[in-house]
């Protein structure tokens, strides 16, 4: 459908051109007046007239085609009594029979005839798209030629789209931003209506093993998120310990030291270590770091957990590390000159002219850089997957295997998503969290940052 | 004005004063190489366990294809040869892999080769139709536990029962080494094959072609999109509070952790609109969102840096807005718009978590050839490798990693040259 | 006319470039103990680069490089062997643009004695403060709160705020770049009226623009073109009857 698609609107679109081209011409050549707008913009009134709707169908059909016909397989299937089913594996089932992918022996004879009704469904939708983007193709054209005459404004009017197009572009972003919040808030909402809420925000006890299918033996699950936060906190705070020193004074080395030739090399090789995948870091603490931290922890006689949450932190103060140096040389960098100088010029040395003038003048600068690291660490996923455990312990040692607000959403979705069940549900209510955190930590660092600059222009 | 003695106490303070800001400047020097040390010590770690991945073990395997006991004759259809005995072939030749083989130690010998070795075999028959009741001298792919203990990735000097192979099998593999009867070669697999159980035959093509369908995904979404978005804020918006709370929202976006991105893409494009799951077009709907905020910034920035001179030039001949900035701004902006696409589609390509949620972290043994077809990207394909506990598929996920790492470079060596070869200084 | 026992500066020579470009040519003079020396020309003639040299404030600048010889006090200073630190406490220096340190008055006068360790006790180093804002003439209007930011100052009280913080280290010499390019006509006459009263203490040496300020507040005047030195001289005798056609034209107003 989709080669056969594009080969149907190219086409649309060259004879709406060449259509609406020579209607304006013949119309120029029987009244011999000059148009208002020149042939390209009718010509491309016409296209678009033939493009957009043509667009809206084919994008309509593809989201919701295979949501109808999914429905009406559902409806009209013949439910054998005393039997349980599972609405998604049995769509399943019933496509891999349509598609050949599953072989059909051994099937039952309902499964056969949904599968022999899924195909022709599909026949009939498939049809229906061709003939109804033809229809609305040609009907879109003959509307838009109907328009064109001499007095006619093409021009004025393909500027209006233009800039209805562009604003639709622009508002894509806030309709990402609804669709996060819709869609976090109404799984939210699901979950809590589960789940109380003060369980959720006030109990210790996280053990969301919930019984998927009937039958299963597990216990009552029970759903208290503080050892998640804490363990969140815990690994931010080993991060931030080795990030925090290390990016701030690297910053001030490279800003007020370092001569051009180091920082041309240096601050490359840092944005190095910025764009590493965050998986590849999640591979480096798994395998080299929890390792070196066991036998470390083994050689001062504490006994380390292999998922511990120091190793997943130190590495995890690594990847933040770029991240503050960074922003911390931005925010150096614009104390103003005659500060130093200023400094500099009463005798003081460089090292009392940073400690005592250019940090204290760049602080709320620099804690608004801390705030936004910290936003990073919290919402990182791949290093603590990989590297933090997934058991939630409440615990304030390093040593000890923690877990995180990001492993508990990957945990709670990567094997059997259940929309009913609030193991499934829970991510969403930590992602919730996760996201007000993240967001509220981003909006102070960044107003914070902006008084900042205000300052200094 | 001071005394003696202040004067000396003075004298005492600047000496100290010195040393001080001396340690403060190696503080800072220390705390540069710290950072850069472990930069080197990381890519030193990945680039150590993976490089052995680029090799694979082989063990030399005399085969009978016998037209008996193949069930083929000189004229069978390929089809027929698809369906021909060489599992009877392979069990003769691992049996006669050494003389007078018992029957318990022709099991071990079995376990030293790979699985695949039957496809091995009947590939080589498929090409060579002729070998047909010869004897072949063919080169088949060693387990994965002989590969590891042979590049040293797992050691043989733990107790026997710690070990993948015991130590007949290790008595067998010195043998076929002394009898050179066991090479290392490139490790073509590796780059032709999809995931495997298994990791001697596990490759990267298949998540490399997922990823590469995500980012083409992700470039028709975010390039045109991106390049409207700027071009309104920045030449056509109005200064008003709505166009304000698009701007604060575009830069609050930027900051959103990906992982709410895959919450965003599970409970809204999969479970709302329907769209296929673990493909790559939701894989890259999910990043182009992710990466817009990015290259939206970008784009802005070099459409900033167009001097609002030329635009004016243009308005002056009587050129509509529209077409000043169409004609004129954006094709001056080009290139730095690009270099800031490619910049989010670097970061796109490194992105796992989102992918994770909306189900790319399947298992898919089959190269993926569409955007709606199941498939792993790279770095979910390293997420899985890495959590798996075989020991071989370690150094297939540092390899990955490798090559992950030459297309981020490349992608930002890219930019950077366009960045060069194309700013103007104005 | 020239008195060599109380020269306090004494210039030979001294050549400045940054990276390939020249901007100071072969400059010598001496600077006199207890005057006001004011430096003059168009701009970029560099007298702004020379006032720099002589408390190395240029080693700010990585492509600056300073050649030749600078004595003062008969100390080179042109030498990688001088301590910088203890140089510019003897120098102070006061910038074009006041640039008072975003904390309150009291701390940016006690900055610079504090980090000298002038001062034993709390007591003393409140002495420092209160004696030398009352030298800037700035005590009066702050004395009820010194606690207040040095930025809610006005721009004249700004810098005399950056004076006192340069007094407060007891210095013997007070270089002033263009000092008061950045304040209104009033708070100009009081700056003028306060160099006026350091000159007792200290020896000064400014940079200015106005060749009316460097009349009224200079002994002497060193007039610059084009990085050289062009003529220098008592300042009445440069003002009514210069040597040099170039100097001659410049105060005539005819180019700069």
């Amino acid at each position: 459908m989709f080669f056969w698609s594009i080969v149907l609107i190219l086409i649309g679109i060259y004879s709406s051109y060449i259509f609406g081209q020579s209607r304006i011409k013949k119309l120029v050549y029987s009244t011999n007046l000059k148009p208002k707008s020149q042939y390209n913009y009718h010509a491309q009134y016409v296209l678009s007239w033939c493009l957009l709707p043509a667009l809206i169908v084919y994008f309509s059909w593809a989201v919701f085609e295979e949501q109808i016909i999914q429905n009406l397989i559902l409806d009209s299937f013949e439910y054998v009594e005393g039997a349980a089913y599972d609405d998604g594996l049995l769509l399943a089932e019933i496509r891999n029979v349509a598609n050949n992918t599953d072989f059909s022996e051994g099937k039952s004879k309902e499964i056969i005839n949904a599968a022999s009704q899924y195909k022709s469904l599909k026949l009939t939708s498939e049809i229906s798209f061709y003939i109804s983007i033809i229809i609305i193709m040609v009907l879109g054209s003959l509307y838009a030629v109907r328009k064109i005459n001499i007095q006619f404004n093409a021009q004025d009017t393909i500027e209006k789209y233009i800039k209805y197009i562009l604003i639709f572009c622009s508002s894509i972003a806030v309709l990402t931003t609804i669709g996060i919040i819709f869609s976090l808030i109404f799984e939210s909402f699901r979950f809590f209506s589960q789940v109380s809420i003060f369980e959720f925000l006030f109990s210790t006890e996280w053990y969301p093993f919930i019984p998927i299918r009937e039958g299963q033996a597990a216990a009552e699950g029970s759903f208290g998120a503080v050892p998640i936060f804490a363990g969140t906190f815990l690994i931010m705070i080993v991060a931030m310990c080795v990030a925090a020193p290390i990016g701030l004074l690297t910053a001030i080395y490279l800003s007020e030291y370092a001569s051009q030739k180091v920082r041309k090399t240096v601050k490359p090789l840092l944005e190095i270590l910025a764009g590493i995948p965050t998986i590849v870091y999640g591979f480096f603490a798994f395998v080299t770091v929890a390792p070196f931290v066991k036998s470390f922890g083994q050689s001062i006689g504490i006994d380390a957990s292999p998922t511990s949450a120091l190793a997943a932190g130190l590495v995890m103060g690594v990847m933040i590390i770029p991240f503050i140096s960074s922003l911390s040389d931005d925010v150096i960098n614009s104390v103003p000159q005659n500060l130093r100088e200023g400094s500099l010029g009463i005798g003081a040395n460089k090292a009392e002219t940073i400690k005592k003038v250019i940090l204290p003048a760049a602080l709320p600068g620099i804690v608004g850089a801390f705030l936004l690291a910290i936003s990073r660490a919290i919402g990182e996923t791949m290093i603590v997957v990989v590297a933090a455990g997934t058991a939630a312990n409440l615990t304030a040692n390093p040593f000890e295997n923690v877990t995180t607000v990001t492993v508990q959403i990957v945990v709670a979705l990567i094997g059997d998503q259940e929309f009913d069940n609030p193991r499934t549900l829970s991510a969403f209510a930590l992602g919730l969290v996760l996201f007000v955190i993240t967001l509220s930590l981003n909006v102070l660092a960044l107003r914070i940052v902006k008084k900042y600059r205000e300052r200094y222009e | 004005m001071n005394s003696i003695v202040t004067q000396e106490r003075i004298i005492a303070l600047r000496k100290k004063r010195s040393a001080q800001d001396l340690r403060f400047k190696y503080y800072g020097f220390i705390a540069m190489c710290l950072a850069l040390a472990v930069l080197v010590f990381l890519l030193y770690s990945i680039f150590s366990r993976g490089f052995t991945a680029f090799q694979k073990t082989t063990i030399l395997l005399e085969i009978n294809y016998d037209q008996e006991v193949l069930k083929l004759t000189p004229d069978s259809t390929e089809k027929e040869i698809e369906k021909g005995k060489f599992f009877k072939v392979k069990k003769n030749a691992l049996n006669n892999v050494f003389e007078n083989l018992s029957k318990s130690d022709a099991k071990l010998i079995k376990k030293l080769f790979s699985t695949n070795i039957d496809n091995e075999i009947k590939n080589y028959f498929l090409n060579n139709p002729s070998v047909l009741n010869t004897k072949q001298k063919l080169w088949v792919t060693a387990h994965s536990n002989v590969d590891q203990m042979l590049k040293g990735n797992s050691s043989r000097d733990v107790p026997e029962d710690r070990r993948k192979l015991n130590d007949i099998q290790l008595s067998f593999i010195d043998q076929l080494v002394q009898e050179n009867r066991i090479q290392k070669e490139f490790n073509n697999f590796f780059f032709t094959r999809a995931d495997s159980r298994h990791p001697e035959i596990a490759g990267i093509a298949g998540s490399f072609m997922g990823s590469l369908l995500t980012l083409f995904v992700v470039f028709i979404l975010s390039f045109p999109i991106a390049i409207g978005a700027s071009v309104y804020l920045e030449e056509f918006a109005p200064k008003n509070k709505l166009t304000e709370l698009i701007e604060v929202n575009i830069s609050n976006l930027a900051a959103v952790p990906s992982i709410v991105f895959g919450l965003l893409g599970l409970g809204v494009l999969l479970n709302v609109f329907g769209f296929p799951r673990s493909t790559p077009l939701v894989g890259g709907t999910v990043l182009a969102l992710m990466t817009l905020p990015t290259i939206i910034i970008a784009c802005r920035a070099s459409l900033k840096a167009v001097p609002p001179s030329i635009k004016e030039g243009a308005l002056a001949i009587g050129a509509t807005k529209s077409q000043a900035v169409f004609h004129h701004v954006v094709p001056l902006a080009l290139p730095g718009t690009l270099t800031g696409t490619i910049i989010g589609l670097a970061q796109a390509l490194g992105e796992t978590a989102p992918l994770i949620m909306i189900g790319m972290v399947a298992f898919i043994p089959n190269i993926p050839t569409g955007i709606t077809e199941p498939s792993a990207s790279l770095p979910v394909q390293i997420f899985l490798w890495v959590e798996s506990a075989e020991r071989g598929f370690q150094e297939k996920s540092a390899a990955a990693i490798m090559i992950i790492l030459l297309f981020l470079f490349m992608m930002n060596a890219l930019a950077v040259y366009l960045r060069n070869r194309f700013e103007k200084k104005w | 006319m020239v008195d060599k026992n109380n020269t306090k500066i004494l210039a030979k020579d001294v050549d400045v470039f940054y990276s390939e470009k020249q901007a100071l040519n072969k400059i010598s003079m001496d600077i006199k103990e207890k005057e006001v020396t004011a430096l003059i020309g168009p701009s970029g003639c560099g007298k702004s680069t020379f006032l720099r040299c002589i408390n190395r404030m240029n080693d700010l600048i990585e492509i600056c490089k300073v050649s030749g010889s600078i004595k003062v006090d008969n100390e080179e200073i042109i030498s990688s062997a001088t301590d910088v630190v203890s140089l510019r406490s003897k120098i102070g220096m006061v910038f074009q643009k006041p640039n008072p340190f975003p904390k309150s008055i009291f701390d940016n006068v006690a900055y610079g004695p504090s980090i000298h360790g002038l001062a034993d006790t709390k007591s003393d180093l409140e002495n420092i403060v209160i004696t030398s804002l009352k030298k800037a003439g700035l005590y009066n209007e702050v004395k009820d709160r010194l606690n207040e930011p040095g930025t809610s100052l006005s721009g004249g009280q700004q810098q005399r705020l950056c004076i006192a913080r340069a007094i407060a280290v007891n210095p013997e010499i007070i270089l002033m770049d263009e000092p008061c390019s950045a304040l209104d006509p009033i708070a100009t006459a009081i700056i003028e009226e306060l160099i006026d009263e350091l000159r007792l203490n200290y020896t000064i040496i400014i940079v200015t623009h106005s060749m009316q300020q460097a009349a009224r507040v200079s002994q002497k005047t060193c007039f610059f073109h084009l990085g050289e030195l062009i003529e220098t001289g008592d300042t009445n005798k440069i003002f009514t009857n210069p040597d040099n056609t170039k100097t001659q034209d410049y105060i005539t107003g005819r180019f700069g």
